[in-house]
């Protein structure tokens, strides 16, 4: 039995090791000083110098980081409405709705590309960063939702009613209640949607035009000439960001649900 | 009962979006791909099914089967890593728990992209491994690490199984564990108590985590794109190229609804495979 425990254990730090190396080899090598090969050669911030004084890769970022927020912002406002609004509709209407929400997480994310793509040749809409904003709010919304609709869920009926009862009118309890309730709910759905926005290649790669490039589509250009530690540099800042984002997202979202946050 | 009816329009401006960036799209591919490629690569508006019967030709039909190949064997080694993984998790303490989850989390934020990128540098002829065998002197040339369905296959595993590891897990925490104690207590040994009530009990979050691995690895293009050589190209790396290079739009379409349709057709059967465990494990 003790014998069984330790070979699993020894398995499972072995997966970790699995999916954290790689990251952490990449990371190491843009601090290399050599450029061609994986021989260490001493350590260098010149990598990371050398990408703030590309042009090109601060084009991506500021492209990038408005999109992202752009973006968040609308996923957030119409997913936080469409999730408080859902209850009040026929049991009908909510399997609709909740259809039309989960359909996009399920389906490969090829597939949303592809047929944005469709649809902005149709209506010959010019690709470029409205096309990205477009594209990355419509992939955030159902997260949006998916996170807002799992916390009204856990706050359970009580407040609500209470504050009804106390002659709240509906939209007095959604403001005064509600809201400030799900409040965490909100700032984790949001720094979701930024960080779904910001790591995006698939979809942005079908709807980018020439001159809205964002940082991954950026990096899968340098990619595909070979490796470099301008690629490993770029790369670890967009790890950096995306786990740090992650995680502040996270701490929101187990904020308790029981109390108000005031 | 009107101001309930007030709230209920906060849903509009959503629905208005997704009904104009999410289904109306779908349907145009839907129309498109019973369109055809005119010569200069255009959409020439003539109906008919020609798209999906050229899906047979053998060439897109050993695609196909490459991707289903790949597919399956990214599921399976997934379970093999992830089943005993997520069982390891369910056994801790839990805040430590909190912390392993949020370790097999975080890995599936960074993008596709940069993690079969990390591959690269490992795997390639001046890569990492290459270098270290070398200077120990274990080989003279460096091995072809890269570029083949191996290589796409640990790229596989390795982006997608994070959602294997989270659906096993969440059952494992759900898991009746008296049933166990009282296999044990019938003189059951670990691995058949584990056989026989663990495993049927966790089915679900197999099943789950199967589903989410599969569909993602059928539409995966990245992964082949940057890990696979010319041959190991699958399904979403077809598609990919009829939007851009080939041109060939309506083809492409029939391409991406064939995919969708067995993706949906794979949920389907999930959720009615899960609904009759659901009644079944109920009455029992």
């Amino acid at each position: 039995m003790k014998k069984r425990s330790k070979a699993l254990s020894g398995f499972s730090w072995l997966m970790l090791v699995f999916l954290y190396l790689p990251i952490a080899v990449l990371i190491l090598y843009s601090f290399n000083e050599s450029r061609i090969n994986a021989v260490w050669s001493g350590f260098t911030w010149k990598w990371y110098i050398s990408l703030f004084e590309n042009r090109q890769v601060m084009q991506a970022l500021t492209n990038s980081l408005s999109i992202g927020l752009i973006s968040s912002v609308l996923a957030t406002v119409l997913g936080t409405a469409a999730s408080l609004a859902i209850k009040h509709y026929s049991l009908r209407w909510q399997n609709i709705i909740n259809g039309l929400i989960y359909l996009p997480i399920v389906i490969p994310e090829i597939m949303l590309g592809l047929a944005l793509l469709i649809l902005f040749s149709q209506f010959q809409v010019d690709l470029g960063k409205a096309t990205l904003i477009m594209a990355h709010t419509t992939f955030s919304i159902p997260f949006v939702m998916v996170i807002i609709s799992a916390r009204l869920a856990d706050m359970g009926k009580d407040l609500e009613e209470a504050s009804q009862d106390l002659g709240a009118t509906p939209w007095q309890t959604l403001r005064y209640v509600i809201l400030p309730l799900i409040m965490p709910g909100i700032v984790a759905g949001f720094l979701m949607s930024f960080t779904l926005s910001l790591d995006d290649f698939i979809i942005s790669f079908f709807v980018a035009g020439p001159n809205s490039t964002t940082l991954p589509l950026y990096i899968y250009g340098l990619v595909k000439r070979g490796v470099s530690p301008e690629v490993n540099a770029l790369s670890t800042l967009l790890i950096t960001s995306t786990v740090l984002l992650v995680i502040v997202a996270e701490l929101f979202r187990r904020k308790d649900s029981k109390t108000i946050p005031y | 009962m009107l101001k309930t009816k007030r709230i209920k329009l906060l849903a509009l401006p959503t629905l208005v979006w997704m009904g104009a960036l999410f289904v109306l799209p779908m349907i145009l591919m839907l129309a498109l791909s019973f369109m055809e490629r005119g010569t200069y690569g255009q959409v020439v508006y003539q109906f008919n099914i020609d798209n999906y019967i050229r899906i047979f030709d053998p060439l897109y039909g050993l695609i196909f089967w490459d991707t289903l190949v790949v597919a399956v064997l990214t599921t399976v080694f997934s379970i093999l890593c992830g089943y005993p993984l997520a069982y390891y998790i369910s056994r801790l303490e839990k805040s430590k728990q909190q912390i392993w989850l949020l370790l097999v989390m975080i890995p599936f934020w960074i993008n596709f992209l940069v993690r079969s990128y990390a591959w690269v540098i490992i795997l390639r002829s001046q890569g990492v491994v290459n270098t270290i065998l070398q200077s120990l002197g274990l080989i003279d040339e460096p091995l072809t690490l890269l570029y083949n369905s191996g290589s796409v296959l640990v790229g596989m595993v390795y982006t997608l199984l994070p959602f294997m590891v989270l659906p096993i897990y969440v059952s494992l925490e759900q898991m009746d564990y008296r049933k166990l104690e009282a296999a044990y207590d019938l003189g059951a040994t670990p691995w058949k108590a584990f056989w026989h009530v663990t495993l049927p009990m966790t089915k679900t979050g197999v099943v789950t985590g199967s589903i989410l691995v599969f569909v993602s690895s059928i539409g995966m293009f990245v992964v082949p794109d940057v890990m696979g050589g010319a041959k190991s190209a699958l399904i979403g790396n077809v598609i990919q190229n009829q939007f851009l290079s080939a041109r060939d739009w309506p083809f492409g379409s029939a391409l991406s609804i064939v995919l969708m349709l067995l993706s949906l057709l794979l949920i389907l059967l999930y959720f009615k495979a899960t609904q009759a465990g659901g009644a079944k494990e109920g009455s029992a």
